[in-house]
């Protein structure tokens, strides 16, 4: 392996070169936990390659600052390299094996998945409502799909999605060697995946966007998505709770806690990742991959359009549009677990475990004795 | 009438178009590089000297005036302006503030560099980043920037400056500040400069620039040509010892290769021909591009055994490898049987001691010439490892001589309206030798004088 030879095919190989190039620089190492984690190495094996790669955050601070990068012969990109890499782990410890391929055509996959999972509830509306327009007498959502029907269709495929996700970050911790973790580290990873530190540039002024401006709008904008989806789960929870263990059936008033942490976490979603796409499409070309751009996009897509038909749902409970929205959105919202683990949403579980892996790695001592530390 | 025109488009042009600015002044600057190759050699640089009387964010300790004064005067051996180099260390002090007003983030030192960390501040990224954080200052406020304008004439009236003229264009203004580097990217010029040696050879063909390809040195020769006094030798030059596959242009740090004190380095015939181990590595690196450089064909090969592997900074290029001391020469082509006396006469002379790599140790060769003075260990353990070195010129010090204000003198007297900033006249401080992070001291504090001076003269002179 020549670090400086010329760009090699396989993205994990040419990860490692350009590492190479990084590690005799090293001067990015303020920006983000990539570079110190490399520090730590000084040959970089595919399961190096994969943990450094999902450890990096794609803020672009070392592609702007980086004296290599192209029209550099060295031609190092690291934003770009590693966007590669993580997409190919996030494919090779999917489970099952043979739905790895959904990552290489994923636009499609989530069209699919999206008119299918629509195609069905509309088939089971028409089948069981017997119409798709006009307002159930009562007023609920359960007089077009029963709760016992919702459950036992939306149970089972996030079951799964829960179970081909954690197997594909179990085998990608096995493979990078993660080790026994401690609560500092742990509490440390979940600090920085929760704050996404990393989006910071290391001075806290943010990452960059369409060019060497510092910008804190990622990080906004995708605390918004987060913290909007993790609140909308929220209220499904607790709606969990009210429906078994109280006997309180929805639907629920608008001020009552379901609704509330509903309609905050889907106005946030919305919000959140309809900015998120306008920032996706308007990305500097040198840190995004350009074949990935329909996992992107379809992804903050499917957010969108799950956290819209919520809300939309929400305000025309009443209205003859219920039965098309209710459809709408649970077609969405099945879309979006049926691909949990063969898309996008990956990322959030295999950069977490990359997180927790530096935070138990950087405790420990560093093989290496670099003469320069003296 | 354009108050200031800025030649170059480095870290001290950069300095010096922010501070004519801030003082009021309309500014041009004129960058010969494209944008995606602007910067000059401050994209590749990665720390500023700083003094410093107490510790501040990102340096420890305290670096005070004289200490910094000693290690100038030491690494030039005496071959510097006292008054400018004083003035140099004293704005060092000063500069920070400024710096972070602009952009410029700093951060602790790096990994590999904790040596530094009393007496430099990094800039987080780099040098690229500096160079990007001030041209969007310069931007934001209302500094006219243009790419791809390579100025190869300045016109004088006397000692007063008039114009500057890119091939057919000639741009007026009432002051005019000179940053545009020195001349190592000059190949022709490096070659006549270093002439030819006793053993017919051109050594200056061997360099290889570690930085950019634009410091062609021709603003630098026609000020010369115009009777604007110089300052310093055209063969003196911060020069690095780096991998003989770098790059000719633009290898920058990552070509460096470190594990010179852990080893031993043979020239071409085989033999060695320095201490090794003379100083920390950090504090004799930029020496040893000029020993390379001395030697037939310009090359050297450094060689460790596996004791050293994991104890210096990784280089960029894996070294040639091999079993024995044997394939090894076989590997770098050097003539095997001296290569081996010179191996086996330096296992015998090692002397026992306490390796460690972080102190001047006790490792040392015991009547051996030229002697290794420390981190002396036989070289007994494969696999052995050897990289070729040739020298890597990262920037020269022939420059026009300045004052206290960095005006360009003609005759001996200062000029009213032209001043100079950065490598151009770093040779008023820097005769010879090096220190790290100096040449970012003398850019960034004479860049702003000769802002400053720039825009004055600007106003007077309206």
């Amino acid at each position: 392996m020549s670090s400086a030879a010329a760009p090699d095919e396989s993205p994990e190989a040419e990860a490692a070169r350009q590492l190479g190039i990084c590690n005799a620089c090293r001067y990015c190492e303020g920006y983000c936990a990539v570079f110190p984690a490399m520090t730590r190495r000084l040959e970089f094996a595919p399961a190096d390659v994969h943990y450094l790669a999902n450890l990096c955050h794609n803020c672009g601070a070392c592609l702007h600052a980086c004296q290599y990068a192209p029209p550099h012969a060295f031609a190092v990109n690291v934003p770009q390299t590693m966007a590669r890499v993580r997409r190919d782990t996030w494919a090779r410890f999917a489970w099952p094996r043979a739905l790895a391929a959904a990552y290489a055509h994923n636009g499609a996959v989530l069209g699919i998945a999206l008119a299918a999972a629509l195609a069905g509830f509309l088939a089971l509306a028409a089948g069981r409502h017997g119409a798709l327009w006009g307002a159930p007498a009562t007023g609920s959502f359960y007089a077009v799909f029963p709760h016992g029907l919702m459950v036992a269709l939306f149970g089972p495929v996030f079951g799964f999605a829960l179970l081909a996700l954690g197997v594909g970050v179990v085998r990608f911790w096995q493979e990078a060697a993660g080790g026994p973790v401690r609560a500092a580290a742990a509490g440390e990873a979940a600090g920085h995946a929760l704050a996404l530190t990393y989006l910071g540039g290391g001075h806290g002024e943010g990452c960059h966007e369409t060019d060497e401006g510092w910008s804190l709008w990622r990080r906004r904008l995708h605390h918004l998505a987060f913290y909007g989806f993790a609140l909308c789960f929220a209220a499904t929870s607790v709606a969990t709770v009210y429906h078994y263990g109280f006997g309180w059936v929805a639907p629920y008033g608008w001020t009552s806690l379901p609704k509330v942490l509903g309609t905050a976490g889907g106005v946030a979603l919305v919000a959140g990742s309809a900015g998120l796409w306008w920032l996706r499409v308007r990305r500097h070309p040198g840190h995004a991959v350009a074949e990935h751009r329909s996992m992107d996009l379809g992804f903050v897509a499917l957010l969108l359009l799950t956290g819209a038909s919520g809300l939309l749902l929400a305000l025309a409970r009443t209205t003859a549009a219920m039965p098309l929205l209710l459809c709408l959105h649970l077609g969405s919202v099945m879309a979006f677990f049926l691909t949990m683990p063969y898309g996008k949403f990956a990322h959030g579980v295999y950069r977490a475990a990359a997180l927790l892996k530096w935070a138990v790695e950087r405790r420990q001592p560093s093989r290496l004795r670099l003469g320069g530390d003296a | 009438m354009l108050d200031v025109v800025v030649v170059g488009g480095g870290n001290a042009a950069l300095c010096a178009a922010l501070t004519a600015r801030e003082a009021g002044a309309s500014v041009l600057l004129l960058e010969a590089a494209p944008r995606e190759w602007r910067g000059g050699n401050s994209s590749h640089t990665r720390n500023l000297r700083c003094m410093h009387d107490a510790p501040q964010d990102v340096l420890t300790d305290a670096y005070p005036e004289e200490e910094f004064w000693l290690d100038l005067r030491a690494v030039t051996g005496g071959r510097t302006d006292e008054a400018l180099a004083r003035l140099a260390i004293r704005e060092s002090a000063r500069c920070r503030d400024w710096m972070r007003w602009h952009g410029v983030r700093f951060q602790p030192s790096l990994s590999g560099t904790l040596h530094l960390s009393r007496t430099n501040a990094f800039f987080m990224g780099g040098g690229k980043a500096l160079v990007n954080a001030y041209y969007r200052s310069a931007e934001a406020l209302g500094v006219a920037v243009r790419y791809d304008v390579a100025v190869d004439a300045v016109e004088c009236a006397g000692d007063r400056f008039a114009a500057v003229r890119a091939g057919a264009e000639r741009i007026t203004a009432r002051a005019c500040v000179l940053a545009c580097g020195g001349f190592e990217s000059n190949r022709d010029w490096l070659r006549q400069a270093w002439g030819r040696n006793a053993r017919g050879e051109w050594p200056a063909d061997a360099f290889a620039i570690r930085g950019t390809r634009f410091n062609q040195g021709t603003v630098l020769r026609a000020l010369i040509d115009a009777g604007a006094d110089a300052i310093g030798d055209p063969t003196q030059a911060h020069m690095v010892a780096i991998d003989a596959r770098a790059p000719l242009y633009d290898g920058g740090i990552c070509t460096r290769v470190d594990c010179v004190s852990l080893g031993v380095v043979v020239n071409r015939e085989g033999e060695r021909f320095h201490d090794e181990g003379e100083d920390f590595w950090p504090k004799r690196y930029a020496i040893w591009g000029r020993l390379v450089a001395l030697q037939p064909g310009q090359v050297a090969h450094s060689v460790i055994d596996a004791k050293a592997v994991g104890r210096f900074m990784p280089p960029v290029f894996p070294g040639a490898r091999a079993d024995t001391l044997e394939a090894l020469a076989g590997q770098l082509g050097v003539p095997c049987a001296p290569f081996l006396d010179t191996v086996r006469a330096f296992n015998a002379a090692c002397r026992p001691g306490a390796f460690d790599h972080a102190v001047l140790d006790d490792c040392a060769t015991e009547g051996l010439v030229p002697p290794k003075t420390h981190w002396a260990r036989p070289i007994d353990t494969p696999p052995f490892f050897g990289y070729t070195l040739k020298p890597g010129v990262t920037f020269t010090y022939l420059g026009l001589r300045v004052d206290d204000r960095a005006a360009v003198h003609f005759g001996g007297r200062p000029s009213a309206n032209l001043f100079a900033a950065g490598e151009i006249m770093a040779g008023n401080v820097l005769g010879q030798g090096y220190t790290a992070g100096v040449g970012m001291t003398i850019g960034t504090v004479f860049g702003r004088i000769a802002g400053a001076s720039a825009a004055a003269a600007a106003r007077q002179h309206g």
